[in-house]
């Protein structure tokens, strides 16, 4: 098998814009789910609402799309009433971290069996452009038309504090690492969290100097840095450049979880 | 025994192994009572972050096909309205349980209600309908929470226990039968695209992990279960019919008790204003007094008025301003008198003896 043979043939195409990162993540998604040996029916995809929460309706096993935000509560219901399901939650940074963040930190907390891979457009994008609690202070939207004076969301961090088993960053660049550190958190028990950078072009980059998609792109390359380097630059009392994008795996760890398969 | 604590139990008997919940006065006796059966007998019990949590934790056990349920009162039920809107939509089975209190906002906590009525009938938004029961003592806080289970995964529909704080917490003796009537839920024909409807139009249920590749979605989807919601067509063909599959079975949902159908003046109960008219009619033994008490409330049962042929006034004594009195006069030609009385005093005797003395 491979990554296509997930995808529900007669649902293409996508609803996706032309240039957006979210299909690279559904592909790097399906294929890490892919190498798992996962049996489609046991597996569930589970979504709320935004472009991300769309992504389920585009695999062939059973899937949820949920309300707003909402998507790992009703994930937490799928799991704790049946563990040998393996549940995979598609969200974004409005959906997780804005209408859903009371859900996000519980169900960090409480650990439970889930792999959540977040879109990070930084972007209401299915509504037009609107900030969101990870758009950079200064960056303009529809709602921030004077550039965004609101500190940003660090979800890796919020989800490191919270308690989840494994926390990683990627961005749609960095597809092989992506791909990777996703598959790892599979096949952790307890909670897995994946957060993937996107580009939008169409409410995103073309309102914040992003001009071409690969111009945002490129951004997530240049300006990527290990996890592992920022730690050192730390240690040597060397600066982090302000604009750095953290990426790699944040935690790896074995806090007692909830919803295992027995 | 309690009657959260029947509810409970009523609960356990029916099959439920899945309860999602969030702590509220004056319905937390029906968690509680959950979290220390449940574990003991294979099922789940979690407190969930917050009631929106709780019934969206309860669709998603029910779509692996666990009888699933929550508990709440007016606030959680406030919560819950957007899931509720949700499960409608995808037709998942589930029982909530409200146990009024005095509203609105956080209200009156300890005392009793019934002013969630017109909520539980239509407080998510867009068009739909739902299965509401009253239970009116102790007993039937046990026998309605079974049968919502049988009716919710009969209609694929949220269904409602409306219970009140009195009767929640009224402690009366019971009988707990060996076993109760089950109806499953029936099964999706592989094969056949997952919301299309038979006849009596309620598709079959395709469980999550046996195989069938379902999408449910909370937005308009057509008969395989993908999203279209553009097509005014397909949303007023798919609202219509689930809003039909419960309404057009009304009078078989419909449960009722009579008593003195010759009756003129005739009172109409739900829950614990119901006990109060049975004290009116046992100090007053006059066949001219009669007493309806719905024990399903939605689909609202119509039928039933027509059990008192004679009937000149139909008295409605409520914990609200009137909310049923309102439906009722719908459907009657006849006075409907609401008799409210709320802020958690139940109506005495002496005052429904007065109010049925203008009409005598």
């Amino acid at each position: 098998m491979t990554y296509s043979d997930w995808l529900r043939a007669d649902r293409l195409p996508h609803i996706y814009c032309a240039g957006c990162g979210n299909g690279t993540v559904i592909n790097c998604t399906l294929n890490a789910v892919d190498r798992m040996g996962w049996k489609k029916e046991e597996t569930v995809f589970v979504s709320g609402i935004g472009c991300s929460s769309r992504a389920p309706g585009y695999i062939v096993t059973d899937s949820l799309h949920t309300t707003h935000g909402r998507a790992l509560a009703f994930a937490t219901g799928i799991k704790m009433a049946n563990p040998d399901l393996h549940v995979v939650v598609f969200t974004g940074d409005g959906d997780l971290a804005a209408i859903g963040g009371n859900h996000f930190i519980h169900s960090c907390r409480r650990n439970i069996d889930l792999t959540v891979v977040c879109m990070n457009n930084q972007i209401y994008g299915m509504t037009g452009g609107q900030g969101s609690p990870t758009t950079p202070r200064g960056a303009l939207s529809t709602t921030t038309p004077y550039g965004s004076q609101e500190p940003a969301f660090d979800l890796c961090e919020l989800a490191t504090a919270a308690g989840a088993n494994f926390v990683s960053r990627w961005t749609s660049y960095h597809v092989k690492e992506l791909t990777r550190s996703i598959h790892q958190g599979l096949g952790v028990p307890g909670f897995s969290f994946i957060e993937a950078l996107v580009q939008c072009p169409t409410n995103y980059g073309r309102r914040n100097k992003f001009r071409q998609v690969m111009d945002q792109v490129e951004y997530f390359k240049t300006h990527g840095i290990l996890v592992q380097k920022a730690h050192r630059l730390r240690d040597e009392g060397l600066p982090i450049p302000p604009d750095a994008i953290l990426l790699g795996d944040m935690v790896m760890r074995d806090r007692p979880a909830m919803g295992v398969k027995r | 025994m309690q009657g959260n604590t029947a509810c409970a139990e009523g609960a356990l008997a029916a099959g439920c192994r899945f309860f999602g919940g969030y702590p509220i006065t004056p319905s937390t006796e029906v968690a509680e009572h959950m979290a220390a059966k449940l574990p003991k007998i294979g099922g789940v019990f979690i407190q969930m972050e917050d009631e929106i949590a709780g019934i969206a934790s309860v669709i998603g056990a029910s779509w692996t096909g666990a009888r699933a349920m929550t508990a709440t009162s007016g606030p959680g039920f406030s919560l819950m309205m957007e899931n509720i809107g949700f499960a409608v939509m995808t037709e998942t089975p589930c029982v909530l349980v409200n146990i009024q209190r005095g509203g609105p906002s956080t209200g009156q906590p300890t005392m009793s209600a019934q002013a969630d009525m017109l909520q539980c009938r239509f407080g998510s938004h867009g068009d739909y309908s739902i299965i509401a029961l009253s239970p009116a003592s102790v007993q039937e806080m046990f026998e309605l929470t079974v049968h919502a289970f049988n009716l919710a995964d009969r209609f694929r529909v949220p269904t409602f226990l409306m219970a009140d704080e009195i009767i929640g917490h009224m402690r009366e003796r019971i009988e707990i039968p060996d076993s109760v009537p089950r109806e499953e839920r029936k099964p999706l024909t592989k094969g056949t695209p997952p919301f299309r409807a038979d006849e009596d139009m309620i598709p079959g249920f395709p469980q999550f992990g046996k195989g069938y590749g379902v999408h449910v979605t909370g937005l308009t989807h057509d008969e395989r279960g993908y999203p279209c919601a553009t097509s005014p067509s397909l949303h007023e063909d798919l609202v219509k019919r689930l809003v039909e599959k419960v309404e057009s079975a009304r009078h078989e949902i419909a449960d009722y008790r009579v008593t003195n159908p010759d009756a003129e003046v005739v009172f109409i109960t739900y829950g614990s204003p119901a006990r109060t008219v049975a004290q009116v009619l046992h100090d007053n033994p006059d066949k001219r007094i009669g007493h309806l008490r719905f024990r399903v409330v939605w689909p609202f049962p119509e039928k039933a008025l027509d059990e008192f042929p004679d009937a000149k006034v139909f008295l409605v004594p409520e914990q609200n301003l009137g909310q049923m009195a309102r439906e009722i006069e719908r459907h009657t030609c006849i006075p409907v008198v609401p008799l409210p009385r709320f802020g958690g005093a139940l109506h005495t005797p002496a005052e429904l003896e007065k109010a049925m003395e203008a009409w005598r």
